[in-house]
């Protein structure tokens, strides 16, 4: 078996205040390349909140997130966002794209902030990125011109700008209709089937199926 | 980022043209309202100054002490246990002792000019009317390099009192007054009741009414005859190359030989106060409207913030640091400030050319159309742009502030 791309373990995250909440609890699951994870859960049971674990958007109260075998809890919030700029991609439900900017300009974003390569080379490889989406013709559109299913592929090119290893995604399908679903769907299993390690919180049980491995939570605990 | 941080800023700014264009218009207003007002002030306080320099001299040293002189009583026994009442000094003729010699020392002094003057008081009577004057006895050709009544001659000359000894100039509105004309002869009375008659040999108009009704100038050999003080003279006036160096000038000049010493600065000194505390009110006017841009922009930014938390939070999610997005939207603050700069002076400049070409006719100088005076330098363009960028910066710190620390796990949570 290879390295896993993602560990966590044991990982707890409180709410603190007058009444505090558990949000997540000694969770512990593994991703390696190539997995395709659904997480399941009924509303409030702590998906969202154990993917932002994942994703190094928030911090543990207890426990470890591991990326790529390095643990995470000992650094600072400017090198976990470096580690979030390259090594993973988000992809959320309302797609998040910037109003201002075209549908290339928002793939480019991360791989300009990366700044490995010209801001030209950037736009170029979200071209490609937005044609292996089948975007070709919607590469100089705004947001605005765009539907909830195309706007969704952007945001995941966006996602996948600067190769990361690891894709998390919250509720991808949420806002979508079933064809652009099944299309958001389709894309997540090539890039599994590519190598990439894919994790997806949602509600959508035939999607979560459909998935290669199933991670159910409630109350905060893994439960399967 | 620095290029990326660019775009952001831009795009947010393009994508809301009219706010956009609401505070430009701000910042370019506050500039170049900036620029046309402190040219004005400086314009106005430079030409106030000249004709303050220009119409007095600039250091007056008069026959008078600055503390009374000591009674010999009181130096031989400054602790004496006697006290001797209604002591009288000695009768003495006024003037300043031995002026040729103080004369010649002031000229010694590096950028100056000077000349002896003898003023007394005196009456002038023409066809049964009388007015009272200052009767200045001058050397001619000494006081025509130093004053600029020479220059303000309508008719007549200066000159021509060294030609004719018993000439004497007055001002145009004491010639209107006492309807008085060139080569008339009028009647000059002192204050001991000595008489004597001068024929007009010229006419000067300063623009000053005062001194136009008051002032008189005669041979000082004439005024000396006239006023019972031979080889006497009370005032010596004097020129500088620099105006601005009269006060030192003045106290070097008092030091050495005692006379009390006034520099223009001394004698105008409530005048000056008055022009500083008017400069004061014009800046903060003009800087207040700069605020105001700047307070705009505060808004705006402000607004921007809190409109795109979504966006900041999806952005920091990606990978961008708080200070990424603190540097995008200080430099939206940045971008509207040097627009603001960039349209505000030139047009603050053509603000300044129509004032520039206006002509005023003033009351009571002459039917001559006068010039508004304007006064403007590299310092003034650069204070205006200066002082707009940084209020930009200053107004946009705080929501850039606010949008390095929003916290994108909250924002995501509340959005999906």
């Amino acid at each position: 078996m290879s390295e896993a791309v993602l560990r966590a373990v044991d990982v707890t995250r409180r709410l603190r205040g007058d009444v505090p909440v558990t949000l997540v609890d000694s969770a512990t699951m593994e991703a390696a390349p190539g997995d395709f994870i659904a997480i399941t859960g009924p509303s409030g049971s702590g998906k969202s909140s154990l993917l932002y674990l994942l994703g190094l958007l928030d911090r543990p109260d207890g426990g470890e997130v591991f990326l790529q075998g390095e643990p995470t809890s000992g650094l600072s919030d400017s090198q976990r966002a470096a580690l979030r700029l390259a090594r993973i991609g988000f992809v959320f439900q309302s797609y998040f794209l910037l109003p201002e900017f075209t549908a290339a300009e928002n793939v480019a974003m991360p791989i300009r902030r990366l700044g490995r390569v010209t801001g030209d080379a950037a736009m170029a490889r979200a071209a490609a990125l937005l044609a292996s989406l089948g975007l070709a013709d919607q590469a100089r559109r705004f947001p605005r011109q765009l539907s909830g299913g195309q706007s969704q592929r952007v945001a995941i090119a966006r996602a996948l700008a600067n190769d990361p290893p690891l894709l998390l995604a919250d509720e991808p399908t949420g806002n979508l209709d079933s064809r652009a679903s099944a299309l958001v769907f389709e894309i997540f299993e090539r890039l599994a089937k590519e190598g990439r390690t894919v994790v997806v919180v949602t509600h959508d049980m035939d999607f979560a199926r459909r998935a290669g491995r199933n991670v159910r939570i409630v109350d905060g605990r893994i439960t399967d | 980022m620095f290029r990326l941080a660019v775009d952001i800023a831009f795009r947010h700014l393009v994508a809301h043209p009219r706010q956009t264009i609401a505070l430009l218009l701000g910042t370019v207003i506050g500039v170049s309202m900036f620029l046309t007002i402190s040219a004005l002030t400086r314009g106005s306080e430079g030409e106030f100054i000249r004709r303050l320099v220009d119409s007095a001299p600039h250091i007056t040293i008069s026959d008078e002490f600055r503390r009374p002189r000591v009674q010999p009583a009181d130096l031989a026994h400054p602790a004496g246990a006697v006290e001797v009442r209604h002591v009288k000094p000695v009768t003495e003729t006024r003037g300043i002792r031995g002026y040729a010699q103080v004369l010649d020392f002031v000229r010694r002094q590096p950028g100056v000019k000077a000349t002896a003057v003898l003023v007394g008081q005196a009456l002038i009577t023409f066809a049964g009317k009388e007015f009272a004057v200052a009767l200045n006895g001058i050397t001619p050709k000494e006081f025509e390099a130093i004053s600029i009544v020479g220059e303000d001659m309508k008719q007549g000359s200066l000159d021509a009192l060294a030609a004719n000894p018993n000439g004497i100039v007055i001002g145009a509105e004491l010639a209107k007054t006492l309807s008085l004309h060139l080569g008339n002869a009028v009647n000059v009375v002192a204050t001991n009741g000595q008489v004597r008659t001068f024929r007009i040999v010229g006419v000067f108009r300063t623009g000053q009414v005062n001194y136009d009704t008051s002032q008189t100038f005669v041979q000082i050999k004439r005024v000396q005859a006239l006023m019972n003080r031979p080889s006497r003279a009370n005032s010596i006036v004097v020129q500088l190359d620099d105006p601005m160096q009269a006060r030192t000038i003045a106290e070097r000049i008092e030091a050495q030989i005692g006379y009390k010493s006034l520099s223009w600065q001394e004698m105008s000194e409530n005048l000056l106060a008055t022009l500083a505390t008017r400069n004061v009110a014009s800046y903060t006017i003009i800087s207040a409207v700069l605020l105001v841009a700047a307070f705009g922009i505060y808004n705006l930014l402000s607004t921007v913030v809190g409109e795109k938390q979504r966006d900041i939070a999806i952005l920091k999610a990606m990978g961008f640091l708080g200070r990424d997005l603190e540097l995008a939207f200080v430099l939206e603050g940045l971008l509207l400030g040097l627009a603001g700069v960039a349209f505000g002076i030139p047009l603050g400049m053509f603000f300044m050319y129509l004032l520039g070409d206006l002509k005023l006719t003033v009351p009571g100088m002459g039917d001559e159309p006068i010039s508004i005076p304007l006064d403007w330098g590299l310092d003034q363009f650069l204070l205006a742009g200066g002082f707009a960028l940084v209020a930009s910066l200053a107004a946009a710190y705080l929501p850039a502030r606010r949008a390095a620390r929003v916290e994108p796990v909250a924002i995501l949570r509340g959005a999906v």
